[in-house]
């Protein structure tokens, strides 16, 4: 049970800023996405989180405490990696029980419970003897194990899907979902580049773009009140259709988006507007 | 047509074989004569065959008694292996710093590592003494330790930090989530990934080590210090004038063999431990 807020957080590489000052918060128990294209700052939003990388200014606060100088193992994070970056020398027992055999105060059996507690919930105890190597399909399957075993209090993810063929990737995301549903204390940040991900997962989602948030809100709040033009496109597919120009005129506004299912085909007298277009983005 | 095309890669072959059998005979052939001498006693020894003519174990009788005495050998298996052991050691605690932190000056530190090694070693060898002498340690193995440690060190260092820099990032972040310290990372997580790099260079700097003379003859003094090589090159015959080819090669066989065999048995490993991979990027 853990809420994160983020207060003005930068962090630049060198010279380069890559997240320009982010205030937000993740809502204790909550599957909170972080959705944006590539080079938006998502995942480096993450690994601030995460503690992996240092913030260079503003705060992180969990649970009301500051934790920008803490460790990652202190933060009572778990992360799944987009490579998953299991450990290849060890078996999944291995691979699960290694966090738990560097904390002090877990005796053999009690590790022994919880890995297997952990690998019956993902329906992965036949594999716990093999090498990562000698998984195909399950990989991802126990980097979640991995994290669960450590029982966190925040678990991140870090678009575990993307190295999946379709239809696992379906069969994964449906394995997070329930993870979610039945760890309901546990709050869960989640990035990826596919908003169809982030619309079927998602609390709320967190729209990033250019190191700053676009939009926070749940994810029908996204589709039918987008921000702006920018939400407006990256969410939903097909995508939004925008008309700009003097038919745009006539709404008194720059661009007006009309998504897809709610233009109705009329046999005769084609251009003719029936009703008013349900969204408009006035920008500028 | 046909018959020319066939001619033609026939007269392929054949010169591809003969260059492997050159090759084979060029390289292989200072070995073989190496063996073929040490079997022969007496005059045979300067008569020049290819084949064995006469065949005698006396050489290895009498080796085998004063002149490289099991000493020189334990001195030399003892020398090579701290040598490596310590090597090793500092190597892979260098190479984490050197390819996973950030600190100023690495890319300068990490050029300038090589140049140590690029100096003769005729040529710090004054230098070398000097310090020697200033330790205490002349005519000891650690003398020789010290030593080939400095010249076994840049070799280790670069290749254990090309080859842990190529270890996937991801997983040395896995186990920081995970709550390993660094000695944790680089014992339970890197060391078992590495095994492949650490026998390649181990083995290298074992090599080294063992064959080195220079630095062997000059910092020892006495017979029960010295190593094999040296102990070897200062065989002497019954007289000044004579060289005792035939003793000099039958040690020579018998210093070579405790070499073989690591390299037959790590082998294995070397080949099992570059297949083993698994990570997926």
């Amino acid at each position: 049970m853990a809420s994160i807020e983020l207060r003005k957080i930068r962090k630049a590489f060198g010279a380069v800023e890559v997240i320009k000052g982010v205030d937000s918060e993740v809502r204790s128990g909550e599957f909170m996405v972080f959705v944006g294209p590539s080079g938006c700052g998502k995942s480096t939003l993450l690994r601030l989180i995460s503690g992996l990388e240092d913030i260079t200014s503003g705060e992180m606060l969990f649970d009301g405490k500051v934790v920008n100088a803490l460790a990652p193992s202190k933060r009572g994070i778990a992360m799944v990696f987009q490579s998953y970056a299991l450990y290849p020398h060890m078996s999944v027992y291995e691979n699960m029980a290694f966090g738990l055999t560097l904390e002090k105060g877990h005796d053999k059996e009690e590790i022994r419970q919880r890995v297997e507690k952990a690998a019956d919930m993902l329906q992965i105890r036949q594999y716990l003897d093999r090498l990562p190597k000698q998984l195909s399909g399950s990989a991802a399957a126990v980097a979640i194990g991995r994290a669960i075993t450590r029982d966190p209090k925040v678990f991140l993810f870090d678009e575990p899907l993307s190295n999946l063929d379709a239809a696992l990737r379906v069969a994964t995301r449906i394995e997070i979902a329930k993870l979610h549903e039945s760890m309901n204390n546990v709050t869960m940040i989640y990035v990826t580049h596919d908003q169809v991900e982030a619309m079927t997962l998602a609390d709320r989602i967190c729209v990033l773009r250019d190191g700053v948030i676009e939009q926070v809100g749940t994810p029908m709040e996204l589709y039918e009140k987008p921000n702006s033009v920018f939400v407006a496109g990256f969410i939903g597919s097909p995508k939004m259709n925008f008309i700009s120009g003097d038919k745009a005129a006539s709404f008194d506004a720059d661009t007006v988006g009309i998504r897809g299912e709610h233009i109705t085909i009329v046999p005769d007298n084609g251009t003719e507007r029936h009703g008013d277009p349900h969204r408009k983005s006035g920008c500028g | 047509m046909v018959g020319t095309l066939n001619l033609w890669g026939l007269t392929k072959t054949v010169l591809f074989y003969a260059l492997v059998v050159f090759i084979v005979v060029v390289s292989v052939f200072p070995f073989y004569y190496a063996i073929l001498t040490s079997f022969k006693s007496g005059t045979d020894l300067f008569r020049i065959t290819y084949w064995p003519t006469s065949f005698s174990w006396n050489n290895y009788r009498r080796c085998s008694i004063p002149a490289v005495s099991l000493r020189n050998l334990l001195n030399s298996v003892f020398v090579a292996s701290v040598t490596v052991l310590l090597a090793l050691f500092l190597a892979v605690t260098a190479s984490f710093a050197l390819s996973r932190v950030r600190f100023r000056g690495r890319s300068l530190l990490l050029m300038t590592i090589p140049a140590v090694s690029m100096f003769p070693q005729i040529v710090v060898l004054a230098g070398l003494f000097e310090v020697i002498r200033f330790l205490g340690i002349y005519n000891t193995p650690r003398a020789l330790i010290f030593s080939y440690t400095i010249f076994t060190l840049p070799f280790t260092v670069w290749v254990l930090t090309t080859f842990m820099r190529d270890l996937p990032v991801e997983i040395e972040e896995a186990a920081i989530v995970d709550g390993a310290s660094p000695r944790v990372i680089i014992t339970r997580v890197f060391l078992p990934l590495m095994w492949p790099a650490l026998v390649t260079t181990g083995l290298l700097a074992f090599i080294g080590a063992w064959n080195e003379f220079l630095f062997a003859l000059t910092f020892t003094s006495s017979n029960n210090t010295r190593t094999v090589p040296v102990a070897i090159a200062l065989l002497s015959g019954g007289s000044q004038y004579e060289t005792p080819w035939g003793l000099i090669m039958a040690a020579s066989v018998i210093v070579t063999v405790p070499l073989v065999i690591p390299v037959l048995i790590f082998q294995r490993k070397i080949v099992s431990g570059l297949t083993a991979g698994g990570v997926k990027s």
